[in-house]
């Protein structure tokens, strides 16, 4: 079955979940894998969902966006991308004075050493960058990386750690 | 003693730092000396006894603080002063105390916590902690030798000062890229 990835964007308002859920159910959507944030106070979501096809899930969303501020985007997408995980799990830690460029001089190493990002979170809060990056690793190149990551993070004037984040299993 | 005994602090009270220290202003991320190492101090020295009064005095007119480290008031030195008192997560507390050169000699029972930290105020993050401890140091002022045990809220406090002295902030250990959140605030 084909699938729709959705993105609801705009300022945050309570319900906004809420609407977006209940519009989607009334053309039967069922929504798989789905997020939602607030990124400096703007609500952030995106989901994907299977059941209507792209024309209805834009007419059903069409009355959540018409009378404010909030933009809805629905695109067909692929079956579910088979990513096969490539490796090891770590956890980078950045954090420093903000300035143009960490995110993409740190990530452009990550993809260098073959790493895949998983997961990502920025947090500006006053004079503080933080950046938090979970990472897949081609097994045995975590030390090399690191040190390479040093470097950058030098160059930048930001600290940066990487470990490996352990999964238990219970 | 065994390995697992507690010394306890004997009879150190902060009335060994002498006068009442003063309050220090404390710094906020980013600035260099939170991210470096702090030095091993001399527990005798004068300086080292007056800024652990210092750390006492400025940990205890910041409202909600359990814990201060030397670099947070711009000082690289493994000093910092803990008082879990009277917090409702505490378990084990040795009162205020102020530790030197601490090391972290055992560590077991982890668990995830959310912590925050007067140097990164407006964000608080998930941390894995051990929630027990056995913790080597010297005292200031006496230079005597401690080995404490404890657990909970207090080992939490002891691993994240201690931290402080290494350089670490508690986002260098956040469990995951959504562990960090921004400090609520209720109206
Ligand atoms: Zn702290």
């Amino acid at each position: 079955m084909s699938e729709l990835a959705i993105t609801v964007i705009g300022p945050d308002r309570p319900g906004i979940v809420a609407d977006v859920a209940e519009a989607l159910a009334e053309v039967g959507a069922n929504l798989t894998d789905s997020t939602m944030t607030r990124l400096r106070g703007h609500f952030a979501m995106t989901l994907i969902c299977v059941g209507p096809s792209g024309p209805e899930a834009e007419a059903a969303l069409a009355p959540v966006v018409a009378d404010g501020p909030l933009v809805a985007t629905v695109r067909q997408v692929g079956a579910e991308a088979t990513s096969t995980p490539i490796g090891e799990p770590y956890l980078m830690s950045v954090h420093g004075a903000d300035r143009l460029g960490i995110v993409s001089a740190l990530t452009r190493v990550l993809a260098e050493t073959g790493g895949n990002l998983t997961d990502l979170t920025t947090r500006l809060s006053g004079p503080l960058y933080v950046l938090l990056a979970e990472v897949e690793l081609p097994p045995g190149t975590a030390e090399g990386l690191a040190e390479r990551l040093a470097e950058a993070a030098a160059r930048l004037d930001v600290e940066v750690t990487l470990r490996r984040a352990d999964s238990d299993m219970l | 003693m065994t390995a697992g005994q507690d010394c306890g602090l004997g009879d150190w009270t902060t009335a060994v730092l002498g006068d009442r220290g003063g309050v220090r202003s404390v710094l906020t991320a980013p600035v260099g000396v939170l991210s470096r190492a702090g030095e091993q101090v001399d527990p005798l020295a004068d300086d080292v006894v007056r800024l652990a009064a210092d750390l006492v005095a400025t940990m205890r007119v910041s409202p909600g603080c359990v814990g201060l480290a030397a670099p947070q008031v711009g000082v690289g030195a493994r000093v910092f002063a803990v008082d879990v008192t009277g917090h409702p997560k505490t378990l084990t507390s040795h009162g205020t105390f102020v530790l030197c050169n601490a090391e972290v000699v055992e560590a077991s029972r982890w668990r995830l916590g959310r912590e925050g930290c007067m140097s990164v105020p407006d964000l608080t993050g998930d941390v894995k902690r051990a929630s027990r401890v056995v913790v080597q140091a010297v005292l200031p002022g006496t230079g005597a030798a401690v080995r404490l045990v404890t657990d909970g809220f207090e080992a939490r406090a002891l691993q994240h000062e201690i931290d402080h002295c290494l350089g670490r902030l508690f986002l260098d250990r956040v469990a995951g890229a959504h562990a960090v959140y921004q400090r609520k605030v209720y109206l």
